[in-house]
């Protein structure tokens, strides 16, 4: 008798064969709808490659030079901003981060903490700019002022979790050789937490650096108002030179920071 | 361990003298740093306009309260662009950094030495160029409108989904693979049986990650017309209507923390 040949086929990601349709057949109509919607102009984007061309050839070739005192007072003004704003951040961020942590607070205080930080990570930068500005006046402060809010909300959230996920073994050793709340959050949390602080706040040091970029296009400093000139004043030139060099800082500063982070980690 | 001695005996510490100077060095030197920045905005700042936030803060309020609550009915078409945007931006990105991550992951790539850096540097542009520059851009070359957004999202998100792609491909088991390889499989069928079944679960939860973050972004494009609510929010802000700006800050935050929640549920369910 001939043995019967089996064919051996690979699992599927969802294991249960009616959700994996129904999920195909709600992608697949999800896309007829979403791409039905879309509202493409063709015939305008047929003239896309002229318009880009014409774009592009005034910003070439780059003028690092004509408007370098501004180009360097605006990226100047960007880094205090930066600096000022990642510290200020932080210390903000701690308390709430403590606060935020479901192992560390009682219940009404981390409820206050977390959505201290949904808050204040729903909006996108350029949104609490635009309001910053309105309330601080044009400048760096009002840039300061939103990049501060925006840090409490991405450091205080992701502290928040590394402080949940701490190892319980450690906790209980410290409390149990009698240590009051405070030295048990110095002893038994801190330590655990530090390199994770640490990281990550090189790597908000990093996102505030870009996002300064951005924020100065409605008003709040930085490299982003010298950015936001050169366009209103049709120098294009200018403008290509700015955006090369905000690419090159965010290279440097990413190939840094991630040193600094395998270094501490 | 360090210890140090009192009239009581020797007593334990943390660190040693020597450790514990390098560490206050290290915050003086980091306090002087920052106060020096604070010195150079303060010195940028006009504090007459500073001083005056609490009475704009209270004018400000008096317009926005009460929110213009029946504006809000015409915002589910502005609701469902910006959606729209996240999702197709997210979609096309993560079709085009699939090919890209395969070509910068050490372990995968046809050649390093041509196509991995070209690989890296597609990455790292893609990165450098915030989301709402490329839509500046992009509005120039296509026209204002959703598909401008759905662009610059895309664009944006190629770099951030191919680092993080290629990091997990670099970091897969090579056994898996070696089985796979001592079958005779071609090298299409070693990508297929031996390494994708195994980055999977990574590109599922980056896919989500980066959907959640594309939503936030999508909500601001519109203020320089790449479609989605912000249209509706330049509008409103321009025409100083700040009864609806306060119905459309309501719709973004609501939407921002159902899809953060979401897609928090989703990874929690895939790892």
């Amino acid at each position: 008798m001939a043995a019967k040949t089996q064919t051996w086929y690979r699992p599927h990601i969802i294991s249960n064969p009616a959700l994996r349709w129904v999920l195909a057949l709600g992608i697949g109509v999800y896309l007829a709808a979403a791409i039905g919607t879309l509202d493409i102009n063709w015939s305008r984007v047929a003239e896309g490659w002229p318009r880009a061309q014409r774009f592009f050839s005034g910003f070439m070739p780059p003028d690092f030079f004509s408007r370098g005192d501004a180009i360097l007072d605006g990226l100047l003004e960007s880094l205090w901003m930066t600096v000022a704003a990642t510290a200020l951040g932080v210390l903000i961020s701690v308390p709430v981060a403590i606060g935020g942590a479901r192992n560390v607070s009682p219940v009404p205080v981390y409820l206050f903490c977390r959505s201290l930080m949904a808050v204040s990570r729903a909006f996108h930068e350029v949104l609490l700019a635009i309001f910053f500005v309105k309330l601080f006046g044009f400048g760096p402060f009002a840039g300061v002022a939103t990049l501060t809010m925006a840090t409490v909300g991405f450091y205080a959230k992701l502290l928040a979790e590394d402080i949940e996920s701490i190892s319980v073994a450690q906790s209980e050793a410290i409390r149990a050789t009698g240590a009051g709340w405070l030295q048990w959050l110095d002893y038994a949390i801190r330590p655990q937490a530090r390199p994770r602080a640490i990281g990550l706040a090189m790597y908000r040091l990093d996102i505030n650096f870009r996002e300064s970029a951005i924020i100065g296009i409605v008003g709040a400093g930085g490299i982003g108002a010298t950015l936001n000139t050169a366009f209103d004043r049709y120098e294009f030139d200018t403008a290509a030179a700015i955006l090369l060099i905000i690419i090159g800082i965010v290279m440097a500063a990413e190939y840094m920071s991630g040193h600094i982070r395998k270094a501490v980690q | 361990m360090p210890v140090s001695r009192d009239s009581h005996g020797p007593v334990w510490r943390q660190r040693t003298r020597a450790g514990d100077l390098a560490t206050w060095f290290a915050w003086l030197t980091g306090l002087a740093v920052v106060a020096i920045c604070l010195s150079f905005i303060s010195d940028k700042t006009i504090w007459e306009f500073v001083w005056s936030a609490p009475r704009e803060a209270a004018d400000l309020g008096s317009r926005m309260i009460p929110p213009d609550w029946t504006y809000s009915t015409q915002l589910w078409r502005p609701l469902w662009d910006t959606f729209n945007i996240a999702t197709l931006g997210t979609a096309i990105a993560l079709g085009v950094s699939v090919p890209v991550a395969f070509c910068a992951a050490r372990n995968t790539t046809p050649s390093t030495k041509l196509v991995r850096p070209i690989a890296l540097f597609v990455i790292a542009a893609s990165r450098s160029i915030n989301s709402l520059i490329w839509a500046l851009l992009l509005v120039v070359i296509v026209g204002p409108g959703v598909f401008a957004g759905v662009l610059a999202i895309a664009f944006r998100s190629i770099g951030f989904c191919g680092k993080l792609l290629y990091e997990a491909i670099e970091e897969i088991e090579v056994s898996p693979v070696e089985a796979v390889t001592a079958t005779g499989a071609s090298s299409g069928q070693i990508l297929t049986y031996g390494v994708v079944p195994q980055i999977m679960p990574a590109f599922a939860g980056i896919s989500v990650f980066r959907w959640d973050i594309n939503i936030r972004e999508s909500t601001i494009l519109g203020l320089v017309g790449a479609g989605g609510i912000g249209l509706q929010l330049n509008a409103s802000i321009n025409n100083l209507d700040w009864s609806r700006v306060a119905v459309i800050l309501i719709a973004i935050l609501l939407t921002v923390i159902i899809s953060e929640w979401l897609s928090a549920k989703i990874r929690r369910a895939l790892s």
